[in-house]
């Protein structure tokens, strides 16, 4: 019974961060209606500035927020100087775009910081709460701030004006052009944003699973399943999501498939639900008359 | 009075085609002009180019300004409103969402809650259905939200692509309705293009005949109504 509810809190923690980088892939499609390869890359980049601002002497949180801050205007400028030209561009040319992103953030994170990996500290401390080796500060910190990032991103996207022209120009850009939005900058806004999200992610998985240029790898496919159990188009069902495949691959891996084929069950819930409930568990089915 | 827009030599392409030769028009302050025309004479693509939504080339003026280089967003903040065709609702969202969009341009608050009631008061349909998606709103009701959606901008003059497409008759007398009462009550000016002729000669004071991407004749409208040749050759009735 210990080993089992260990295995489920282990999940929880593993599943805070995928929800993590659920979010960013959320806030992508919520606002641009496209699937950014590049979202686990480009958090890990943001999380060796981190490391190396915090290499140079900068106190853990003044390097969080930086970094934050830093993702959110390289994200806002790759949506503006990469992104824009492709405007009216097929979707399959933005495909390959993001995977030369992708490898092209994983190439320079090489070249910059070299392969080896490197320990990220982390801001909260490994401090026991049951007595038993069960729950400890830094799980409760990592589920803390993706619940956090959800409460704002709801709060942003729900009840202000700009989420809302945000989520209109996705839809409908020329629509919403009509209604004075200035869909260019909504999307660069969305970029800005995910790319926020992703650092966040990256800053609590790096002292989980170490830093180093592939540690985003395997992560963002559970991310994606997490997006696609929840809904792509709900930031509510991606956490829930996120928990969802923690906490399943987690004891599934210890109980049934094996720690080895954690990936493939990840993998096997994407093609599942797009098989079965392509909407996600929690997404909305857009109605429509027609 | 004078001119609220004043087109000068407009033409229009969609890639190399070209749908638009050198229109000239004008709508006058408070006025309702109508542009007529068979399918593919070019009306939509007008529209779409006095908005800048379309490659064009030519001069407008809004209200004396010149408008011809200024991107749509700009022309809609400075009070144009486009009802454009097939609706544009953003299908997602709630009827409430749809309208409330208009709040990231305005910067009076205040206002903009009170054309809300407004709104509401010309079309008591959408407030029933406040909350629900836009997308499963019936096509009669998606159109008086677009047109409910571009009041609440505030505008001065409305372009509005055929608001009759595609309805039964008793709604589209409903919308020609609450047109006129928002052309005389709010002082909205409104240029609009319709295939339905008769319905739109009721509403307009000027005309415009476009045939093939030009302006074939243009006047008052009691001059194309009672012109029984010039309606059977291009109105069809």
């Amino acid at each position: 019974m210990e080993f089992f509810i260990q295995q489920v809190v282990a999940g929880l923690t593993s599943g805070a961060i995928y929800a993590c980088v659920a979010l960013g892939l959320v806030m992508i499609f919520v606002s641009t209606d496209h699937i950014n390869f590049a979202q686990g890359e480009m958090a890990m980049f943001a999380t060796y500035i981190a490391w190396a601002l915090i290499d140079a002497g900068v106190p853990y949180w003044i390097a969080f927020g930086s970094t934050i801050l830093i993702a959110f205007v390289g994200g806002l400028l790759i949506q503006r100087f990469i992104l824009k030209p492709l405007e009216n561009a097929p979707v399959l040319a933005l495909v390959v775009c993001f995977i030369a992103l992708l490898s092209i953030f994983n190439a320079m994170a090489g070249m910059i910081w070299s392969y080896t990996i490197k320990p990220f500290p982390s801001p909260f401390p490994a401090l026991d709460l049951t007595g038993h080796g069960l729950v400890n500060v830094r799980q409760l910190g990592v589920v803390g701030v993706t619940l956090i990032m959800l409460g704002i991103l709801t709060v942003f996207f729900r009840y202000t004006t700009l989420g809302l022209a945000m989520r209109a120009a996705a839809q409908n850009a020329s629509s919403a052009r009509l209604m004075g939005v200035r869909v260019s900058w909504m999307l660069a806004l969305g970029w800005g944003l995910a790319a926020a999200i992703g650092a966040t992610a990256g800053m609590l998985v790096a002292p989980l699973v170490f830093l180093d240029p592939n540690m985003m790898t395997g992560i963002l496919v559970y991310g994606f399943a997490a997006a696609l159990v929840g809904g792509i188009a709900n930031p509510a069902g991606a956490v829930l999501g996120g928990f969802i495949v923690g906490v399943l691959e987690n004891l599934v891996g210890s109980y049934v498939i094996g720690n080895e084929l954690k990936l493939t069950f990840a993998l096997a819930m994407v093609v599942g639900v797009l098989l079965f409930k392509p909407a996600g568990l929690f997404g909305r089915v857009i109605v429509k008359r027609v | 009075m004078g001119a609220i827009l004043e087109a000068k030599g407009v033409s229009a392409w969609y890639g190399l085609i070209q749908a638009v030769t050198e229109v000239d028009l004008q709508v006058e302050q408070g006025g309702v002009t109508a542009l007529l025309g068979a399918n593919g004479a070019g009306k939509t693509t007008t529209l779409r180019a006095l908005c800048n939504m379309v490659r064009r080339s030519g001069t407008t003026t809004f209200d004396g300004v010149d408008i011809s280089r200024r991107s749509t967003e700009d022309i809609v903040r400075m009070g144009v409103a486009h009802v454009p065709e097939g609706r544009g609702t953003f299908v997602a969202l709630t009827v409430e969402e749809n309208l409330k969009l208009a709040f990231h341009t305005r910067r009076d608050r205040a206002a903009a809650m009170r054309d809300m009631d407004l709104v509401f008061d010309y079309f008591p349909r959408l407030k029933e259905r406040i909350r629900q998606q836009a997308g499963t709103l019936s096509g009669g009701e998606q159109q008086m939200l677009a047109i409910a959606r571009a009041l609440m901008l505030a505008p001065r003059l409305m372009l509005l692509d055929e608001p009759s497409f595609g309805l039964a008759p008793l709604i589209v007398q409903e919308i020609f309705r609450i047109l006129r009462q928002i052309n005389r009550d709010a002082k909205v000016s409104m240029l609009i293009v319709e295939q339905n002729a008769a319905l739109a000669l009721e509403l307009a004071d000027q005309v415009y005949l476009l045939e093939t991407g030009s302006v074939v004749t243009s006047g008052p409208s009691d001059m194309v109504r009672n012109d029984e040749a010039l309606r059977k050759a291009y109105l069809g009735y």
